[in-house]
């Protein structure tokens, strides 16, 4: 792959060129370039973090299920011993594996979601 | 059938009690439901008014919303048991050919969120506005549901409604799958059932620096259920604006809100029932964010917005882990 510019080099270009224009748009444009924004910094985001997330995850899943396999895998794996009641709120390790998965999910999504005292 | 708004309100003015109407401007673009804003003007003077009304078919039975007819009752009977609403001043009817749609007064004051909970010309009357809430949504539960044509909902009923739609999108989501399941065994014994607003959050109430609340808004949602459904959507993290310290619409306590209640109620709810619907509430939400996303990707909707708020998603994710892992 080509080093420079890098994808999230590109993506930023494009998020800037839509701050630059949004104030000359009428109301409802102006709006949607805003999310439009907001979507270049999610991708930005994931490119940056996303794949140590999803390395993350996958230790975490694997060690909670004892399994190995993709992200997309080993939570279909979970989902599927939470519905049977196999495993459940209770079980040691399963809420501080979800809670730092999620974190790092946040962290691309929202990284200003304030989620203490919630 | 394109329908001109302007045109339409003219003709009204006299039912209206005013020789004229001006100014009249769309305030919302929603896909289901438009709001005008308007003056009307007469020899007595001019008074502000919003016009809210449903451009496409409406099905009452199918749906999960009411009736303008049904919210125009809803408006008049919150009023009656004093809480603070934007006054019904027109029913629209057939013959008026504004199709399905009500005015009400325009009320001055704040909605959006984000400015009430850091706004600093709101800061003295903040403390107020979470006891204020606990005796408003007393007011709104004594209402004698009586006339008014409305559904139940209880958790399990929820639960089973947002489960299927949650199931329909044939995604894996291991937090909300835990919460479904968690929520479900450990539903509280049901109370009585009363009115419920159904959407009294933050966002939906009109704030004003001497009032506090001046008006609750939006009253589409409403429903028969658990009092402690209506006390907990408001203290849901999504709707705290990002004062997730103030677990009350981002501007109050608990014990003020619940306190608040009971004093115009007479019904104490313990707090662990309002944290219960609190993460039943992101659980909805979640889903709800879902569902806007799975309508930009089955190609129903184009606008950028819902692909974005499928990233909503975590946030509510992060929120029930942290309800789960406090005990609820």
């Amino acid at each position: 792959m080509i080093e420079n510019p890098r994808a999230d080099e590109l993506v930023d270009a494009v998020a800037k060129w839509i701050d630059s224009i949004r104030p000359s748009l009428p109301p409802r444009d102006a709006f949607l370039a805003r999310v439009a924004a907001n979507v270049l910094s999610v991708v930005k985001r994931e490119i940056l973090l996303g794949p140590q997330a999803d390395a993350a995850a996958v230790e975490r899943l694997s060690q909670l299920l004892g399994m190995s396999g993709d992200v997309k895998t080993l939570n279909a794996l979970l989902c599927e011993r939470l519905r049977s009641g196999d495993m459940n709120a209770e079980t040691p390790g399963l809420l501080a594996a979800l809670k730092a998965n999620i974190t790092d999910q946040i962290a691309i999504d929202q990284p200003h979601y304030s989620a203490t005292g919630s | 059938m394109e329908v001109d708004i302007s045109e339409g309100l003219q003709a009204l003015a006299p039912k209206l009690g005013f020789a004229t109407v001006a100014e009249v401007q769309r305030l919302s673009a929603g896909a289901s439901m438009e709001t005008w804003a308007f003056v009307a003007e007469g020899p007595q003077g001019r008074r502000e008014m919003i016009l809210r009304r449903r451009p496409g078919p409406f099905d009452e039975e199918a749906a999960r919303s009411t009736s303008l007819a049904t919210e125009a009752a809803l408006i008049t009977a919150a009023q009656a048991a004093g809480a603070p609403v934007a006054p019904l001043v027109w029913l629209c009817q057939p013959e008026d050919g504004l199709g399905e749609a009500h005015i009400t007064v325009r009320i001055a004051g704040e909605t959006l969120g984000r400015k009430i909970v850091t706004d600093p010309r709101f800061e003295a009357i903040r403390p107020e506005l979470a006891g204020q809430c606990g005796r408003i949504l007393a007011q709104i539960h004594s209402i004698p549901p009586g006339t008014i044509p409305l559904k139940s909902a209880d958790a399990i009923g929820e639960l089973d409604r947002y489960e299927t739609l949650y199931r329909s999108f044939g995604t894996e989501r291991p937090i909300l799958e835990l919460a479904f399941q968690h929520l479900r065994k450990h539903a509280p014994e049901p109370m009585p059932e009363v009115l419920l607003h159904g959407d009294f959050r933050n966002g939906n109430l009109i704030i004003n620096e001497t009032d506090g609340v001046a008006a609750v808004l939006d009253w589409e949602l409403s429903h028969l259920g658990d009092p402690a459904e209506d006390l907990s959507w408001l203290c849901v993290n999504s709707w705290r604006f990002g004062v997730s310290s103030k677990p009350v619409g981002g501007f109050g306590d608990y014990q003020d809100l619940l306190d608040g209640y009971a004093a115009a109620s007479g019904i104490e709810i313990p707090l662990s029932r309002v944290r219960y619907w609190q993460a039943l509430g992101s659980l909805k939400w979640g889903v709800m964010c879902l569902l806007m996303y799975s309508s930009y990707a089955s190609g129903v909707t184009t606008s950028v917005e819902r692909p974005m708020i499928g990233r909503r998603v975590s946030e509510t994710e992060i929120d029930l882990v942290n309800l789960l892992e406090a005990g609820l």
